[in-house]
């Protein structure tokens, strides 16, 4: 499985003009966040006895945890399809993934209403209640962060062996080896772990029964999380990578995110017409134009889950970024909305019920997300994680 | 360098097989029904007989040690709970029709369900069925997630919203007085036994007496049908039951049929996770597909 070409460190200063206006970002964050453990929840989020998940759940967890699942999605295509090709895309899609995957992490603490005890449920194996959808995404998303910066450990350790002595560099001296050896047991834990939770993910409305809509609400929801998820890995792919192009003046990958373009299709087909068919069987096809403006939101979400699928037929067309690039942003709203609307839309606990996020809700999101980015900013920068340029980026070009 | 799409849909539609195949087959095997314990207890309220003193209101709190809800009384001179809250773990609502003269009392508390959704969803058992069947409530166990108020059907358990460190509050039937012989806060105080405490059984028959009693007085769950006792076997049957001489269903009452509200999503969820097998055997099918393809690149990579 060696590498087409050798990762290496993007370069350049890391606080930028963009870094700055994105550490605002995250500085208002940071200051909502101390608000609402002050105020406590009913203050400072839209939430209610009715709705009692809002967009931290249904975006930064359930949302998030599917735009990380780039690592996933492209560990399948290279280590199961066996598609040496798309090497280079491994290194940076598992860190997108270790980096979504942990501050959805960082959500969970901040929407529970007691954060600082969710250590027990890793440790208080003896009263996990097995029945619990819950359950099983906490345990495995906690066990995944941890794979995840296993699989990334090498980048890691391979800065630490050039750099200077010192009890980072003999660590990394005697770990790398092992880690190597143990690496495929690793990457085969990390395409379990998504296969589980993304899927349950999908349980856990089951649970909600009548309260959620029909048109949501059937016992294939693991089946259709998981596959969305998948559709939205690639796409995120395809979204960072051109990104990453652009703005760092990169060589652009499109010979493999044409590929992926191709991959997608069958995916976004099978989702569809599982979707259909579920609901022909479930007799529910009427619901569809006969729901209100639940109709208006599943036709929206069909419509964004099928365009990609049918502009991308075109292999020509495929090798356009700019026409991939806007495909992928269509495929993450459909995957986005389809779980937004599954967790709060589609949701009805009642008409005595509203919910609308928060300044804080949405501040704190956006902080979350300016996290994000200025921890992917600081490791592509400093660890090699990306191809190869052949040459180190000027670091004019930095300045974006 | 083209993806190889035959191969991609090939396993793309194995996978999907495979898939479907785990979420339909435990279809076939759905889990058992759960029964009310042979000593379970309940409480069965008649809205005929409810006169909406709220009497019962007061003695909740006594009996539980919560402080009276006045946010919503004008000075805050009185005890002016709007629904349940995390103060508040039985209220008394009235029902009026707009249009006519109907009108109704409705007592609201946990239902504790044969079959509850909240204990399905609870990630490390802070709510269980205990003794006599009663939903309790533990709060070492909860970390404030509130996928009980996600999964359970009347929207019964309530967060402390405005608590820096929040608990979930909800009806446990007065377990701690239960357990000493007493009877429950609400039940004890009514003056016109409008709600009452007993054998879940009992209650059942004393309900379908006062039915044959009074068919024309009790109502079912919409205008015409055949009256009954809500909670019966609604979702799986609840402890708690209801006679009412106006329809359920104007009472907000959910019309769950007699399907336990978990019965889906854990026949799902343990049909793809029966004995862990499913898991364990993805895990060596993935390890050794990726093992074998890494053999196969280094056996090319010593040939080249």
């Amino acid at each position: 499985m060696s590498a087409v070409h050798e990762a290496e460190p993007v370069g350049g200063p890391i606080v930028t003009r963009g870094f700055r206006a994105v550490s605002l970002v995250l500085a208002i964050g940071v200051v909502f966040m101390i608000y609402r453990f002050m105020a406590g929840l009913g203050a400072s989020t839209g939430l209610s006895d009715g709705y009692p998940w809002g967009i931290w759940i249904a975006f930064d967890v359930v949302t998030g945890t599917a735009l990380a699942c780039g690592g996933y999605a492209v560990a399948i295509l290279v280590y199961i399809l066996n598609k040496g090709q798309y090497h280079p895309l491994v290194r940076p899609a598992i860190l997108t993934s270790a980096l979504g995957y942990s501050l959805a992490g960082l959500a969970i603490t901040i929407d529970v209403g007691r954060g600082w005890l969710l250590y027990r449920v890793p440790l208080y194996a003896n009263h996990w209640n097995l029945n619990s959808a819950l359950l099983e995404v906490a345990l495995c998303v906690m066990s995944y962060i941890a794979v995840l910066w296993i699989e990334l450990s090498p980048a890691f350790m391979e800065h630490f062996k050039k750099g200077p002595d010192g009890f980072l560099k003999s660590a990394s001296n005697t770990l790398y080896p092992i880690v190597q050896n143990l690496l495929p047991w690793f990457i085969a834990l990390g395409l379990l772990l998504p296969t589980m939770h993304q899927s349950s993910l999908g349980t856990v409305m089951l649970l909600t029964g009548a309260k959620l809509h029909p048109l949501w609400s059937t016992p294939l929801l693991p089946l259709l999380f998981l596959i969305s998820c998948v559709g939205m890995g690639y796409a995120i792919v395809v979204f960072e990578s051109t990104l990453a192009s652009a703005l760092l003046k990169r060589p652009k990958e499109t010979e493999m995110l044409a590929g992926l373009g191709g991959v997608v299709g069958p995916v976004l087909y099978g989702y569809t017409a599982i979707r259909l068919v579920d609901l022909a069987v479930r007799g529910q096809l009427g619901a569809i134009f006969t729901s209100g403006k639940y109709s208006a939101f599943f036709l929206v979400e069909m419509a964004l889950f099928l365009a990609p699928a049918v502009l991308l037929r075109d292999a020509k067309k495929r090798r356009d970024p700019g026409h991939l690039f806007r495909m992928a942003m269509v495929m993450i709203l459909a995957g986005g909305l389809y779980r937004i609307d599954s967790y709060i839309v589609a949701f009805r606990p009642g008409d005595q019920y509203s919910y609308f996020p928060t300044v804080p809700e949405f501040m704190i999101t956006f902080g979350l997300l300016a996290l994000e980015i200025m921890l992917y900013v600081v490791i592509i920068k400093t660890f090699p994680i990306l191809g190869g340029s052949g040459s180190k980026a000027p670091s004019a070009v930095a300045e974006r | 360098m083209s993806i190889d799409r035959r191969s991609l849909i090939k396993c793309g539609a194995a996978g999907a097989g495979v898939a479907i195949a785990a979420s339909t087959l435990p279809a076939l095997a759905a889990r058992p029904r759960k029964e009310a314990p042979a000593d379970a207890v309940g409480m069965l309220y008649d809205t005929t007989l409810c006169i909406g003193c709220k009497t019962c209101v007061v003695a909740c709190r006594e009996a539980n040690g919560k402080p009276p809800d006045t946010s919503n009384s004008p000075g805050r001179l009185y005890d002016m709970p709007l629904d349940l809250n995390g103060t508040t773990k039985n209220v008394i609502k009235l029902y009026k029709d707009p249009d006519g003269a109907e009108r109704s009392y409705m007592k609201a508390q946990c239902m504790h369900c044969i079959d509850p959704a909240c204990v399905g969803a609870c990630m490390l058992g802070a709510l269980q069925k205990r003794e006599l069947g009663i939903v309790t409530y533990k709060q070492e166990f909860c970390s404030g997630c509130r996928y009980c108020q996600m999964a359970c059907p009347f929207n019964i358990p309530k967060f402390e919203w405005s608590s820096r460190a929040p608990l979930m509050d909800k009806c446990e039937m007065c377990v701690h007085r239960v357990v000493k012989g007493q009877q429950p806060g609400c039940t004890e105080v009514c003056p016109r036994k409008a709600i009452v405490f007993g054998k879940r059984a009992d209650l059942l028959a004393e309900a379908k007496r006062r039915i044959a009693g009074s068919p024309k007085k009790y109502k079912g769950y919409r205008k015409g049908d055949a009256p009954r006792v809500y909670g019966e076997t609604e979702g799986g049957g609840t402890q708690v039951l209801y006679v009412s001489h106006v329809p359920f269903e104007k009472l907000g009452l959910p019309d769950l049929g007699d399907k336990p509200v978990p019965e889906v999503a854990q026949t799902v969820q343990h049909g793809i996770y029966q004995g862990f097998v499913a898991p364990v055997a993805l895990y060596a099918v993935l390890g050794a597909v990726i093992m074998r393809n890494k053999k196969a690149e280094g056996q090319k990579g010593k040939a080249s």
